[in-house]
């Protein structure tokens, strides 16, 4: 076991023997949630019914029902997509980046995170099908052998990427999630007492047993997962940034949209962790081990990543100047002082310069005001993806073909769909899963909690 | 303590003194066979005028030759090879001159300005040469003393156990700094002098749209904005690079490079002064300044190797402009320092000091190599790839020289940056052997050479390129001076932070 240095703040706070994380991981699942959870539950159906009431009526009618014109032939529909993808990039960067970089820290958060990444995959990857118009030949999108002649999917094209980088990121994500899951719900599946519980478990653990050969065979596949992970966390955004990049539209053209994008994806994911486990923690009872040390962890790499994108952003308005090409000046030009200038600022103020206030150790602390902040983050990153996209399309080549966009109601009826969709995914993950990794959070019990760092004293 | 000994120091001082020579050398033959800008264009004026007259009389041969209808004219004029125009007097100007044109540069050339132009910029490439050679071998190594001082800074802020004994390797790499500097400053006074031409915007004559006709035939032709009596078109005038003065102008590039010198090597000698104040009062008081100082410098090193590069390397090739290539070119440069932190320690290795370094540390060395050329190759596809696909003419220039005359050293820097650390430290074991990790490290850090090499002389030297004994010779030259600089500096303070609060997890650092 290595050695860890005294100046090092314990990560499991309060007297926890390994018996103690069993009982309080399993107690969410063992009891029964109360009435707030009943009531945020029932809100988020109805939104999620909501949203899908407005895709079906999309797919029924055709995408003219959205807002979008000739000249901004995308808007909240990629706006989302963005923002969802974004957001799933938290858990694998927790799970597979932080794990190399040997990041205790991470064992109290990766199970969430994770969750959270899958279940914001799956609200990203609901837009482009309901974008396809005709959902039923969605399946086109891969290169299928077929019968209609020469008739196959365009190689070069970065959208056909992207449905290579996100199917490939779910699976990965999914079965990396569910390889740690598959111990603790043994866990779960051991101390049950009603038999349907039982049975649900048992299925869910794979049989698991614990013995050596189990784990040899666990820890090797936790690795080769991590391996792939890895590349993914980069790949997947740095394709979703060259649907915008290949292209020749002014203020989509740039060479640091990948890393930038990237940067701005792993900002807006810990943005939503926060937002989701500050709440978790106190609900399920989990202070001892989503500590302040963590918040405050994840306070720092949202200021680091926060600051990246400043410095894209400001690297990106000082090169379309440096440049000397005239669109591209008037873009930049014309974000920030457009008829959209209020998305500008909103995306400034949200995304650099709060998180800048991370900078004073009290306030990385305080959980109301990194809650505050995590939504500020949040909103910030859907008005990057929105300023990105309606406010470069919107002034074309032709001031003829000039316009603005505004959401109709299944605009905003689809995002409020996903959102509530992507909250009944998690509340009922709360109340079903470990919500931490116990198997592997117990593994730091001895090195890295108070208790033990007390007894070296 | 590090003992730098006399042998070392022999072999430093006699790759240093084969640097100078070779460069020495390079300044002599640059200089050779020169002609200045004057005389090219008296005597190319000269010639212009001779082949116009000649033409005039040719073609009135021809018209008569028609009227005669005699074919032994064509025939005649068929062996004259008129692929382009102007093509048998570029034939007479590089017999005179004893030079080789650009083939490209003849062929767009029209009329009697571009013609002096395409001569004389033969002549300002062959002076260039041991210039551009020195300024390469300089910022590389200037930007990986920095680089070096980046890495000190994040294993602090991000509190890193591991590398707790080997912190006073970047800390001596980074008193490179103000040598790197000095060259630096001495390289951007003298190319605002004209001695050299590597930022080709210093030149005043590009941001003028007017210039005295009768004025051109003398060493100092006189520019101006306004028209007036005598004034003629500047045929040199640029308007983009006009578009650009108020950033790229001498004073203000001259202030902005002492500002990333002064900030680079003030952090340098703080961090050092902090951490040896460390050794001796012990407790967590430097530890912490040492912490928030790193986090200040990170935040200025975060714009500065941005901007820094812009300036530097970007400028050269003034046109062009990406916004990723602060990040790509720092890419390049961090993993190099990695390497150069790793082949030092391994050197130390050897010669039995840091018996607490072990296997457990190479693993970490091979993973920082391992990540960082991944990064960097992923930051190059990157900004390549996005260029290749628009295909638009403001950006793609910047390839098209490259890949038309740059090649083989892209194809050798893209097998040394990626496929030598995946294949050869892919794996644990191998990352574990300190020979396999100083192979690589060895192997990456040619290879980012040849990198910054394709960064910087296609913008200076334009297809006239050499990997001679100037480029080796110099670089060589710099490796000793930069090995001996850093030893020496090694060498006069205790080699382990010994009050360091993390240094029992870097002893018992395992993996």
């Amino acid at each position: 076991m290595s050695y860890e240095a005294d100046i090092r703040e314990p990560l499991i706070i309060g007297k926890k023997s390994l018996h103690d994380i069993s009982e309080d991981i399993a107690r969410p699942i063992e009891t029964n949630p109360n009435k707030w959870w009943w009531a945020l539950f029932g809100t988020s159906v109805l939104a999620m019914l909501w949203g899908f009431g407005c895709i079906f009526y999309t797919i029924g009618t055709g995408v003219g029902v959205w807002g979008l014109n000739n000249t901004i032939g995308w808007a909240w529909d990629i706006t989302n997509f963005v923002w969802w993808v974004g957001i799933g990039h938290a858990g694998t960067l927790i799970s597979a980046v932080l794990l190399l970089f040997r990041q205790k820290w991470r064992l109290s958060i990766n199970r969430s995170a994770e969750a959270m990444t899958i279940f914001a995959v799956v609200q990203a990857g609901l837009f482009p099908l309901i974008h396809m118009g005709r959902i039923w030949v969605g399946y086109w999108v891969f290169p299928l052998p077929n019968q209609y002649g020469p008739l196959w999917v365009n190689f070069n094209s970065p959208l056909l990427w992207d449905v290579f980088a996100i199917s490939t990121y779910f699976s990965v994500s999914l079965v990396f999630w569910y390889m740690g899951l598959i111990p603790d719900f043994a866990l779960i599946r051991d101390r049950a007492i009603k038999p349907v519980m039982k049975k649900v478990y048992t299925i869910l653990s794979f049989g698991w047993s614990g013995t050596a050969k189990h784990w040899q065979r666990h820890e090797v596949m936790s690795l080769v997962l991590a391996g792939l992970c890895t590349p993914l966390v980069l790949s997947v955004h740095t394709i979703v940034s060259m649907d915008f990049a290949t292209s020749v539209i002014p203020g989509w053209h740039t060479t640091i949209f990948p890393p930038y994008f990237v940067a701005g994806a792993i900002f807006s994911g810990f943005a939503m962790v926060q937002t989701l486990l500050l709440v978790m923690r106190k609900v399920v009872n989990m202070e001892s081990y989503i500590t302040l040390q963590h918040i405050e962890m994840m306070n720092i790499i949202i200021m680091v990543t926060g600051s990246i994108v400043g410095i894209a952003y400001i690297t990106e308005l000082f090169m379309a100047w440096y440049s000397g090409v005239e669109y591209e000046q008037y873009a930049f030009l014309n974000r920030a002082t457009g008829p959209y200038w209020w998305s500008y600022w909103a995306m400034m103020t949200c995304n650099v310069i709060s998180p800048q206030l991370m900078w004073i150790k009290s306030l990385r602390r305080n959980i109301v005001f990194t809650f505050i902040l995590s939504i500020f983050v949040n909103i910030g990153m859907w008005f990057e993806r929105f300023v990105i996209i309606v406010t470069s399309l919107h002034r074309d080549y032709l001031p003829s073909s000039w316009s603005m966009f505004s959401p109709t109601f299944v605009d905003i009826g689809i995002y409020i769909g996903t959102i509530g969709f992507f909250m009944v995914l998690f509340l009922l993950y709360s109340r079903t899963f470990p919500v931490i990794a116990q198997a592997e959070l117990k593994t730091i019990l001895k090195s890295s909690s108070d208790t033990y760092k007390k007894e070296k004293k | 303590m590090y003992k730098f000994t006399r042998n070392t120091k022999i072999i430093c001082i006699c790759m240093m003194l084969f640097g100078i020579i070779s460069l020495v050398y390079g300044f002599i033959s640059a200089n050779k066979n020169q002609y200045s800008d004057l005389e090219i264009r008296q005597a190319v004026k000269q010639m212009y005028n001779e082949y116009k007259s000649d033409k005039k009389k040719y073609n009135d041969d021809v018209s008569q030759s028609v009227k005669s209808k005699d074919a032994s004219y064509d025939n005649h004029s068929g062996s004259e090879s008129n692929e382009y125009e102007y093509a048998s007097l570029f034939k007479k100007i590089e017999n005179k001159f004893g030079c080789k044109l650009d083939y490209d540069k003849k062929k767009n050339a029209h009329g009697l300005e571009d013609i002096i132009y395409v001569t004389q910029h033969y002549f300002h490439v062959k002076k260039q040469r041991p210039w551009s050679s020195l300024f390469l071998s300089n910022i590389f190594f200037l930007m990986i003393s920095l680089a070096a001082l980046v890495w000190l800074a994040v294993q602090y802020i991000s509190q890193s156990g591991w590398s707790v004994y080997l912190l006073r390797i970047p800390q001596a790499i980074s008193s490179f700094l103000p040598i790197g500097g000095v060259v630096m400053v001495f390289l951007i006074i003298t190319s605002a002098l004209h001695w050299h031409y590597t930022f080709h915007w210093m030149d005043e004559a590009l941001t003028y749209e007017f210039v005295d006709e009768a004025s051109l035939d003398t060493e100092y032709p006189k520019y101006s904005h306004e028209m007036s009596e005598g004034m003629i078109d500047n045929s040199k005038f640029d308007k983009i690079i006009t578009g650009k003065t108020s950033y790229l102008n001498i004073p203000f590039y001259l202030i902005r490079t002492f500002i990333y010198l002064l900030g680079w090597c003030i952090a340098a000698f703080l961090l050092r002064k902090f951490s040896l104040k460390e050794d001796i009062e012990g407790g967590l008081k430097w530890h912490n300044r040492m912490f928030t100082l790193s986090a200040i410098f990170i935040v200025f090193a975060a714009i500065t190797t941005s901007t820094g590069a812009w300036d530097w390397i970007m400028s050269i090739d003034t046109h062009w402009f990406s916004t990723l290539f602060g990040w790509y070119s720092f890419a390049s440069f961090f993993v190099s320092a990695c390497a150069v932190i790793a082949i030092i320690t391994i050197y130390l290795k050897y010669n039995d000091y840091l018996p607490e370094v072990n296997e457990n540390h190479m693993h970490d060395f091979g993973r920082y190599l391992l990540a960082f050329s991944i990064f960097w190759t992923y930051t190059w596809f990157s900004q390549y790839l996005l260029i290749w696909y628009a295909n638009i003419p403001e950006e793609v220039t910047y390839y098209v020289i490259r890949f038309e005359h740059y090649h083989i050293l892209i194809i050798i820097a893209l097998i040394l940056n990626f496929v030598n650390p995946m294949l050869l430290i892919q794996d644990r074991a191998a990352k574990r052997l300190k020979g396999q990790v100083l192979f690589v490290a060895i192997l990456i850090l040619i290879g980012h050479y040849i990198d910054v090499y394709v960064m910087i002389m296609p913008g200076t030297v334009g297809t006239h390129w050499h990997i001679g004994l100037v480029e080796i010779g110099t670089f060589i030259g710099y490796i000793g001076l930069f090995t001996y600089v850093v030893l020496s500096s090694l060498s006069r303070v205790p080699l382990v932070q010994k009050n360091h609060p993390l240094i029992l997890e870097s002893k018992h650092h395992h993996i």
